[in-house]
């Protein structure tokens, strides 16, 4: 591979790690914090993609309104918690089995009715940045996969940001740890849990404008997506944003030189073996304790 | 005493009238009962796109069957369950149909990856099955009761008209791409004999997986290798993305032949959203609408199509698998007509002896079922425009480039195309 091609691929593999970081940050929230198996994760990034081109069909940018729909995904995360709580979390017994049984139902019927709403065929938007490119030292780059990029970023700023410097995103750290200390300390854990769960389900509004820019989606594609997000949020560090963007990276980059020299078809087999040596040197990922 | 034999008499009659009109009405229901016609087809699933467009056509077709009086008088029943595109669910629905269902005819379920499972079942039960766009799915089994829906007869053959042109336009090196699924890798393999066959190099042969996001990456790969054609067998997602790719990063001005067996190239929101990104781009496509792919009835039954695609929220053109599954329901339809009959021996001797005519023209099908004569059309976007699916409908958008007997325009260079 000559350097200029080695270049390339490194490059087009952080921007195409910071796109997995963007899907993969509100399943670091709900499965990293909470530890609820949220497998309904990519099915709720679907929603978002096809929220998205619903809004861009009234002429609004799809990054506009990617971010427009997170009030509206925060109460849908809400709402979900809430739901999830009252059956399967407040009874104890097996909750991961029951909990997997639970999103994966969810998801199921979240592909059905975007079925029934959209119809079954694939769906895109169109925007300036889309099937563009941007010449960046000499290198030509898909400036859709740019802003995948820096929305991946600017999203990683914020929940660390949030999560460190505030009240409720340091109780939402706590709850991740001690969820009986908390509630000693005066705070609800529920209330504190649906709030998180409620963003992590917030991001899945601009990670789903960000997925339906990158590509075309159809009802059934959060499927493609559980093993990738579920890989980069384990490889993380259950929890940490900061890792699950360089998780994203750190994919991207490998599927990315991998596609390049090795062979197309390796990329799988060298994603998930990469993090099962991580696992096997770091049990609890990256960034994990 | 008079009175008792009379009242015996009437006893007697009135029963055997009761009994008369029993076998009478269960005749007359025998009549009426209506012929089972029995297939799965995806309705969920990322097969569900041509499905739910493919089960609107069949259903189009039993209307106007049962319109002209049904089959052997009786009225046309379509027993149909959704396989979820999952080739496991497919032997289960199929021993329904036949077992519990026991419909009186059977059509394969949609695509070549669920039919595999089926055939199986069919040659060892003796039965009729018209596949429905498999692709070299009687290969194996050499059952003489298959007949397909597709037109082309192998891989090799499909793959060929791409060949042709790449020869036509002095293309000596290749370079091939395709989804690690099984269509796409049959196809491929279809290439790469066709591509030996006329001497040509194969510079780049690559498999990538199913969930890929970004192809720029392969595309810089391929590019350094400076291939004349660049042959894709792909699925709806990785086409339009391949497709996006292209426009972003370019392939070389090397390459003078762009596209082959994309899948979803033909699908209307995929076209309508891509626009001018397809032109110059030289696919696959089973009809458009050019003059010489007008067979009689085609327009009617786009006409009707159309106007309840809508609704059904399908495939708003449905020029790709539309027509041929109302082709399958016209083959069953003459065969039964012509044979007066239902039995499965007698259908498959009559489709196997004559010439059907459907709306996707005239076809014979050969000892292994498959088209006599293959007509795999390979179009060239031209001239398009961004945002407009009605440029869509008429003829000079999408060219028929091969085969020659059904061509209306010659090939242009990818480059010079998509100026």
């Amino acid at each position: 591979m000559s350097l200029e091609l080695l270049v390339e691929a490194v490059v087009s593999g952080i921007l195409l790690g910071g796109f997995y970081a963007a899907v993969s940050l509100g399943l670091s929230v709900a499965f990293g914090l909470l530890d609820v198996p949220h497998i309904a994760h990519p099915t709720l990034l679907v929603v978002g993609a096809y929220a998205t081109y619903a809004l861009a069909q009234l002429g609004i940018d799809p990054i506009a309104a990617g971010f427009m729909l997170m009030p509206a995904f925060f109460v849908i995360g809400v709402g979900l918690y809430r739901f999830y709580h009252a059956l399967f979390e407040r009874r104890g017994g097996d909750i991961a089995l029951r909990g997997l049984a639970f999103f994966f139902g969810i998801a199921f019927i979240i592909e059905v009715v975007l079925i029934l709403v959209f119809g079954v065929d694939q769906r895109l938007v169109e925007a300036a940045y889309i099937g563009s490119s941007v010449q960046l030292a000499g290198l030509q780059m898909p400036s859709r996969m740019l802003i995948a990029f820096a929305l991946a970023g600017l999203l990683t700023l914020l929940l660390s940001t949030y999560l460190s410097r505030t009240f409720t995103g340091r109780a939402i750290k706590a709850v991740a740890q001690d969820q009986t200390a908390l509630a000693l300390m005066g705070a609800d854990p529920v209330r504190i849990k649906q709030s998180a769960f409620g963003i992590a389900t917030a991001t899945c509004a601009i990670a789903g404008a960000l997925l339906i820019i990158v590509g075309p989606v159809e009802p059934g594609m959060g499927r493609l997506y559980i093993g990738g997000t579920f890989c980069v949020a384990v490889l993380a560090g259950l929890g940490s944003m900061k890792g699950t963007l360089l998780a994203g990276l750190i994919l991207g980059i490998t599927e990315s030189l991998v596609l390049t020299s090795l062979g197309t078809s390796w990329a799988p087999a060298v994603s998930f073996g990469l993090l099962l040596v991580v696992l096997a040197i770091r049990p609890s990922g990256l960034f994990g304790r | 005493m008079k009175f008792a034999r009379t009242f015996t008499a009437l006893r007697m009659a009135v029963a055997a009238s009761v009994v008369l009109g029993i076998i009478a009405g269960s005749a007359h229901a025998q009549e009426k009962k209506p012929v089972r016609v029995g297939f799965s087809i995806a309705q969920t699933g990322p097969l569900s796109g041509a499905g739910k467009s493919g089960l609107l056509a069949l259903q189009i077709w039993r209307d106007d069957v049962n319109g002209r009086g049904g089959l052997l008088g009786r009225p046309v029943e379509l027993i149909v369950y959704d396989d979820q595109s999952n080739a496991a669910t497919v032997p289960g629905i199929y021993s329904k149909l036949l077992d519990v269902d026991k419909v009186d005819l059977l059509i394969g379920p949609y695509s070549s990856n669920l039919t595999a499972p089926v055939m199986p079942m069919v040659k060892q039960r003796n039965l009729l099955l018209i596949g429905n766009f498999a692709l070299d799915a009687n290969a194996r089994l050499r059952h003489d009761k298959y007949f397909s829906s597709l037109p082309s007869a192998s891989a090799d053959q499909w793959a060929a008209p791409f060949f042709d042109l790449a020869k036509q336009l002095q293309g000596k090196a290749v370079a091939l791409l395709a989804a690690d699924a099984e269509f796409a890798q049959t196809l491929a393999g279809g290439a790469r004999n066709e591509a030996k066959k006329r001497g040509m190099q194969l510079v780049y042969d690559q498999t990538y997986p199913p969930a890929t996001v970004d192809f720029s990456s392969m595309l810089r790969a391929l590019r350094v290798k400076q291939p004349d054609a660049i042959f894709v067998a792909g699925y709806p997602s990785d086409s339009a993305a391949i497709v996006r790719a292209v426009k972003e990063i370019g392939v070389g001005d090397s390459v003078k032949l762009f596209g082959g067996g994309m899948v979803g190239l033909q699908n209307a929101p995929v076209m309508q959203s891509l626009g001018s990104t397809l032109n110059g781009v030289v696919n696959y496509h089973t009809w458009v609408p050019e003059k010489s792919l007008e067979f009689p009835g085609v327009s009617s039954f786009l006409a009707r199509y159309q106007a309840r695609a809508k609704d059904a929220n399908v495939d708003a053109l449905g020029y790709y698998l539309p027509p041929f599954n109302y082709a399958i329901g016209q083959m069953l339809e003459q065969a039964v007509t012509a044979t007066k009959s239902l039995d499965h021996k007698l259908l498959a001797k009559y489709l196997h002896d004559n010439a059907i005519n459907t709306i996707v023209g005239t076809v014979r099908f050969n000892e292994m079922g498959e088209w006599s004569q293959s007509r795999m059309i390979y179009i060239q976007f031209r001239a398009l425009a961004d945002k407009n699916l009605d440029q869509f409908r008429g003829p000079g958008k999408q060219v028929v480039v091969a085969p020659a007997a059904h061509k209306t325009g010659d090939i242009v260079p990818f480059a010079a195309a998509r100026k």
